[in-house]
């Protein structure tokens, strides 16, 4: 199938600004989908609110579209019931870990099978730019005229600590690897948690004097090493990308056929 | 004694009602008092393969039923006070992507933490308006185990019927009484399933355009045709829209299906009515001491009777005015400060007539509280 084929067409044009990233991770997770072959009506897309949920009506899976921070709740619920599904939680890092986040912790705790990919750039971009829990210490948003005194969270290693049994982190600007760290989080046997780096232009660069998109492609591109590289060596300051962690881990809804099975043999 | 007659409490009685209603997947938050129905659940769904989870907390509780119901399973969340507050969000997406789901609210004292083993009904208007937003929505209780066992069920039947969130609005004294229950047989009560598409596969279904009657028959999420759902304004494909017109009509759906059914949806019961001079109106456990009344002073020869509802929204007001018109009071027994005595006001032409007996200390409303009103209305004194 062509990449078009994954799309309701008839939805579009889409609402994101030219040069958005989200754009770039939807065509990513179409061709990861496409390369694992997976039958359309086998997925099941959630999101929440934000730029980065409206991903939810343009791909023509079974999509449902939530409320703010709230995705993964939705899909536990969708997993549990039907555990056949393939069930995808796209989400922004204000969505996945400020409201969000009770859940995503919950959720990696408890090793449900669901791909939660972040697509995170360090802004609330549907609500003209103020600072998010991914948005730097010293950065400005339409909330921090001043500068930014929070502190951001690294997603990575917070959702290791939570126990999610894959975890890892990518760019826009790094398309090939992210099709395949995508492909690889679906096949995942467990919660895993792609962390995708994904420009705003509109608010997240105007506010922080990046010129344009390619900008902060350029930004990701040169303040980005892979992971146990020379060059973080050299520079602690780069941002590692790759798989950080792959582990097979009891998945939730296989363990609770097992408790179904030990229930009724005990009526 | 029968196997099928049984000794337990409220909250028993509602997890036996939503299995025998089909109940396939529950997801809750420990809250007293009303964790035994989720204690219980944990036991007894996965008995017959059905799925429990205890979620991180009340929101995403009410999120996992919606997202279980959306697959094609009956499913039901059930919280006390503050977590009734915490699940207003997502009840209100419940309704406005018309996914079918039981709410149970064993009301407590409040506001806040207030009396969390003391029984209220001071969620009435909550239950009603707790979501943001205009809409309607379907609300039921009882005053006993045997009434709380058949309005479970009817819950169920009115939420798959009307595509629509229903709560189940208990209190802590029918939730925490031990009595009597007989279980109904199988088919006793009837269980309604799911209207589900004919569309065939391949066939453009659209999840959100009623039928002539009103209906929208579903298609399980997982099926055969893929569809968007939002809690944005949607069209007839639930894609996002805020074309005037369509927003306009979704509205009037939203509301006219449930509202234009009161009749339908409406359950009451009556004692003494006939040649009743004195009304009480009643529901939920305060019904049980406004029976105790009635009956007593029968005994005494008053003619007084008791309406007791078992639907409260959408409030069946016709029925209330045409049950007042030959009463010369009506009195309101509740435990809060009025919420549906206001709505008995509005229903009948001479409201004046209309009075309140309440209590609100979180102890369990009297009969002398209500004997007391009755006093002063008929110029005894308290
Ligand atoms: S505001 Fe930012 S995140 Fe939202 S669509 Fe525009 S560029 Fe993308």
């Amino acid at each position: 199938m062509a990449v078009k084929d994954y799309i309701r067409e008839k939805f579009f044009p889409h609402i994101w600004c030219p040069g958005c990233g989200h754009g770039i991770i939807m065509g990513g997770l179409i061709r990861a989908i496409e390369t694992l072959q997976k039958e359309k009506n086998d997925i099941v897309i959630v999101s929440g609110i934000g730029c980065s949920s409206r991903i939810c009506g343009y791909l023509d899976f079974h999509t449902l579209h939530t409320i703010h921070g709230r995705a993964l709740a939705f899909a536990t619920g969708v997993k549990l019931s039907r555990p056949e599904l393939t069930v995808i939680a796209p989400m922004g890092d204000g969505d996945a870990f400020a409201i969000g986040g009770n859940h995503l912790i919950h959720a990696a705790r408890r090793n449900i099978d669901i791909t939660a990919i972040i697509m995170n750039n360090n802004i609330y971009g549907m609500t003209g730019g103020q600072y998010s829990p991914s948005t730097g210490y010293g950065e400005f948003a339409t909330t921090a005229p001043y500068s930014n005194i929070d502190h951001p969270f690294d997603f990575v290693n917070l959702a290791i600590g939570a126990g999610a049994s894959f975890v890892a982190r990518t760019t826009t600007y790094h398309v090939t690897s992210m099709i395949k760290i995508i492909e690889k989080a679906i096949m995942h046997h467990g919660f895993s948690v792609v962390e995708i780096m994904s420009q705003c232009p509109t608010y997240f660069g105007r506010k922080n004097k990046f010129a344009s998109a390619v900008e902060m492609l350029k930004y990701y591109r040169d303040h980005t090493t892979p992971i146990g590289s020379k060059d973080k060596k050299n520079n602690p300051d780069l941002i590692e990308r790759g798989i950080f962690i792959e582990k097979e881990m009891p998945e939730y809804c296989d363990e609770y056929d097992k408790i179904i099975k030990m229930a009724s043999k005990g009526e | 004694m029968k196997d099928n007659v049984v000794f337990v409490q409220g909250n028993e009685a509602i997890v036996e009602a939503a299995l025998y209603a089909g109940l396939n997947f529950f997801a809750g938050y420990p809250i007293t008092p009303s964790t035994e129905i989720a204690e219980l659940l944990s036991l007894r769904l996965p008995q017959k393969g059905g799925k429990f989870i205890q979620m991180e907390d009340e929101l995403s509780s009410m999120c996992a039923i919606i997202g279980a119901s959306l697959t094609g399973k009956k499913s039901m969340t059930a919280t006390s006070g503050p977590g009734f507050s915490l699940k207003q969000e997502a009840i209100g997406f419940a309704v406005m992507t018309e996914t079918p789901s039981v709410i149970v609210n064993v009301q407590r004292g409040g506001p806040s933490t207030g009396l969390p083993t003391s029984g209220s009904q001071g969620d009435v208007m909550q239950a009603k308006w707790g979501t943001h937003g205009e809409h309607a929505i379907i609300t039921m209780t009882a005053s006993n185990n045997q009434d709380a066992f058949a309005v479970t069920v009817d819950a169920f039947n009115l939420s798959e019927t009307f595509r629509t969130p229903v709560i189940l609005l208990f209190d802590e004294v029918v939730a925490h009484t031990r009595e009597r229950l007989v279980i109904p047989k199988p088919d006793e009560i009837k269980v309604i399933q799911r209207l589900k598409t004919s569309v065939k596969e391949g066939t453009d279904y659209h999840p959100y355009l009623p039928r002539e009657d009103g209906r929208l028959p579903m298609s399980d999420f997982g099926g055969v045709h893929r569809y968007n759902v939002t809690g944005l304004a949607h069209d007839m494909w639930g894609f996002p829209t805020t074309d005037s017109t369509t927003v306009y009509n979704l509205m009037h759906h939203l509301v006219d299906k449930i509202q234009g059914h009161t009749k339908e949806i409406a359950r009451t019961k009556e004692y003494y009515l006939d040649d009743a001079e004195c009304l009480l109106i009643s529901y939920g456990s305060s019904a049980r001491t406004a029976l105790h009344v009635t009956e007593d002073r029968r005994l005494r020869g008053e003619k007084i009777g008791l309406l007791e509802l078992q639907t409260l929204w959408p409030f069946p007001a016709e029925e209330v005015k045409k049950k007042c018109l030959n009463a010369s009071c009506v009195i309101v027994v509740e435990m809060n400060m009025g919420q549906i005595l206001h709505e008995v006001k509005k229903a009948i032409d001479d409201p004046e007539k209309v009075f309140l007996a309440n209590q609100i200390n979180g102890s369990f409303i009297k009969p002398s509280d209500v004997l007391n009103i009755i006093r002063i209305i008929q110029g005894r004194g308290a």
